[in-house]
């Protein structure tokens, strides 16, 4: 029961399959690392299971801690615990981070309850520390003007101030130099747990150098080709997409 | 409590707040439709000075000889029948000083809008009109020793008329356009207030209009005369019950900025989606003074309305901040007016617009600078906001500059709320009437923050309400 578990994921878009027979599970505790070449599924895996209306599911299950979370409104998956760190954080202009976050918070509690402010703000505060972010960002508008590694930071400071059960996080290396790897890297540490999985979508081995992944699978075309621990990595590392490729097509069907 | 709670409290009028209505029981009703005798008869109820009476009559010749401005304007004016419209209705013509004096049904009516409870609160002096007449006004005693006049149209004209009388119907003559004569013939109610030399209202006055009856033409009229270095913020808030049939809003409000004066005026209009709101208002502003509109027009059916100011005097500025919200089957058609009369006068026009579903929002600027000024500066932004793919937006932007040191500039844009924003918004745990509303929100932010707290806070929660009837 204390699992992300994709079961027999099929899912189109404009009739076209992307996603074919995927299955996966994710326990509590463990950081999984989907890897593959460009274009094979890896981001419209995070999508559906975050609930985008652009796909069409064909057949299969999300089971949430036991739970089908599949075809779910996006925000009944968000409160289930399901958080999705996006490949492209968007901006919403005019809506402060401090704000966006309390709303976000706001949500999940139950009708007339309200949040604590002062102890909102101090716990805000605490984790924008930890991520080297400057307190006077809280008071700007969520994404707009932010560097690249800007971005992916109040993604996980976001991460961090909702408490998810299972994190996705879609190419969060993209777009962040050495250092904002690092940091960003350090808080996404800092939140593993026994409560909590993580499926970590990386293009790049570089990024597994500083969160270390319990497994490593390896997507191609609409599904897992391989899987194993964190060698697995460093070998696609140091060889590239191409044998996968060339394995996987030349193997009989 | 909390800063937030505070201001949650401060003022609570919401859509569905404002949508109940008391049964029909009036003293005085005028009947329906519109010829001579109907003016007549609101002149006699009133008492009106012989004055008052050739000035509605002669507006009401002005109003039937006026064409409606469909050849630019939205052709739904049409619908209006004229002929079914009632005229004037009210229980009594002496407003209460007391709540307790008020008939039981309209002081609940003002009890539900929460009106008593910001007099307490936040407020100089409050007035509510229900349907023609004010039920009630009070003004702060101190206010009245200092000898700030604030009373309705008709005892503003009868007894005070060596102050009203020179400016009333001068800043919006009756022939202004068709509406402001039918108001001109018509008009009860509204608010004339009067603020000395030196004397600076510390807190608002504030004025709530309320339409209770179907098939009816609420007609207001108010003026505000601010003496040399006097300063004033008016607010005025409306709602009125949803009909099947459509109703009349019509009022002039004519502002007169004495040197160096100062005049805010703040609307915030939450009319029920059968309303047609057809309102002209404009200040004047002599030598150093300030007018300023801040003006948030939400629900009707059709609102038109551009308030402007005549920069009259030198170093003169004027100002329009406005926020509109176009939900389904509306059309926000608003926009602002600057006449630069003297050198170095500044106006600023900021214009926030919303569109909802099939919502339509236009824009419509005139700022005139002629060419022998100098020194004139006009900044005019406006910013379109559309929520689905089916909504509208126009701008009509007229800004005529001559004169070799005057400046102006103009910015628009037009923005659009993505499926992948509201995506990104809902993965947080936001439902999607609250990500719609979050970024509504977002898009007039920096335009609240020039509002006074209570006003912003309530109209977040307008938006909220209207947000979240538009998702299905």
């Amino acid at each position: 029961m204390n699992t992300l578990e994709i079961k027999n994921l099929n899912v189109s878009i404009d009739g076209q399959a992307i996603l074919k027979d995927f299955s996966l599970t994710i326990p509590k505790g463990e950081v999984h690392a989907l890897m593959g070449p460009n274009g094979t599924g890896k981001s419209t895996l995070a999508k559906v299971i975050a609930g985008h209306e652009d796909y069409t599911v064909e057949s299969g299950e999300v089971l949430l801690d036991g739970v089908n979370i599949l075809g779910g409104e996006p925000d009944d998956i968000a409160k289930a615990g399901l958080f999705l760190a996006f490949q492209y954080p968007l901006e919403i202009p005019g809506v402060s981070i401090a704000n966006f976050i309390r709303a976000a918070r706001q949500a999940r509690l139950p009708e007339g309850e309200d949040i604590n402010a002062v102890e909102y703000y101090k716990e805000l505060y605490a984790k924008m520390d930890a991520l080297k972010m400057d307190r006077k960002f809280t008071a700007r508008s969520l994404n707009e003007g932010f560097s690249g590694g800007e971005k992916k930071r109040c993604e996980i400071l976001q991460m961090s101030m909702l408490d998810p059960k299972y994190c996705i996080m879609d190419e969060t290396d993209s777009g962040l130099d050495i250092d904002a790897l690092r940091i960003v890297s350090e808080g996404v540490n800092l939140m593993r747990s026994e409560e909590r999985g993580f499926l970590v979508i990386t293009h790049y081995q570089r990024l597994l150098d500083y969160i270390v992944p319990d497994v490593v699978h390896v997507m191609f075309d609409g599904r897992i080709v391989h899987s194993g621990d964190a060698e697995l990595a460093k070998e696609l590392e140091s060889k590239g997409y191409d044998w996968v490729k060339e394995e996987f097509v030349g193997a009989p069907a | 409590m909390s800063d937030t709670d505070i201001q949650d409290e401060a003022i609570k009028v919401d859509t569905e707040k404002g949508n109940f209505k008391y049964p029909e029981n009036y003293e005085f009703d005028a009947g329906v439709g519109l010829t001579e005798d109907t003016i007549k008869y609101i002149s006699d109820v009133k008492n009106d000075d012989e004055w008052v009476r050739e000035f509605r009559l002669k507006a009401l010749e002005v109003f039937k000889k006026k064409p409606m401005p469909t050849n630019w304007a939205d052709k739904d004016l049409e619908n209006i029948d004229f002929d079914k419209i009632r005229y004037y209705l009210s229980k009594g013509q002496v407003p209460a000083r007391s709540w307790d004096d008020v008939p039981d049904d309209v002081k609940e009516t003002f009890e539900r809008l929460g009106i008593p409870e910001q007099e307490r609160k936040f407020l100089a002096g409050v007035e509510a009109q229900f349907d023609s007449e004010a039920s009630y006004s009070r003004m702060k005693e101190d206010l009245e020793k200092e000898g700030v006049i604030f009373v309705g149209s008709t005892e503003g004209l009868a007894k005070y008329p060596e102050i009203f009388r020179p400016y009333f119907g001068k800043v919006i003559p009756t022939a202004d356009n068709k509406f402001s004569a039918l108001n001109s013939a018509t008009f009860s109610g509204g608010s004339f207030i009067y603020v000395p030399k030196g004397v600076k209202l510390k807190q608002p006055l504030q004025a709530y209009f309320r339409i209770n009856a179907e098939n009816f033409g609420q007609f207001e009229r108010t003026l505000i005369i601010a003496d040399e270095d006097s300063e004033i913020t008016y607010m005025e808030g409306c709602t009125a019950p949803k009909f099947e049939t459509a109703t009349l809003h019509s009022a002039v409000v004519e502002l007169v900025a004495l040197k160096n004066a100062k005049i805010q005026y703040i609307t915030v209009q939450n009319w029920s989606s059968n309303v047609f709101n057809l309102v002209t208002k404009r200040g004047m502003a002599d030598e150093g003074a300030e007018v300023k509109w801040i003006d948030c027009n939400i629900g009707s059916r059709l609102t038109m309305k551009y308030p402007g100011v005549v920069l009259k005097g030198k170093g003169a500025r004027g100002e329009v901040l406005s926020i509109a919200l176009a939900n389904d089957g509306q059309h926000q058609d608003t926009g602002a007016k600057m006449m630069h009369l003297a050198d170095n006068t500044t106006s600023n026009i900021i214009s926030k617009s919303i569109s909802i579903g099939k919502g339509r929002s236009t824009y419509r600027g005139q700022v005139h600078m002629p060419k022998h000024l100098k020194n004139c500066k006009n900044n005019t932004e406006c910013d379109a906001l559309l929520i689905n793919t089916n909504s509208r937006t126009d701008t009509y932007p007229a800004i005529t500059t001559r004169g070799e040191n005057n400046t102006v500039q103009h910015e628009a844009s037009v923005s659009k709320v993505s499926a992948e924003q509201i995506f990104y918004m809902m993965q947080r745990g936001l439902s999607e009437g609250e990500a719609m509303s979050l970024a509504v929100n977002g898009f007039v932010n920096d335009l609240m923050k020039a509002f006074p707290m209570e006003y912003s806070v309530e109209l977040k929660r307008l938006i909220d309400m209207e947000m979240e009837g538009s998702v299905g």
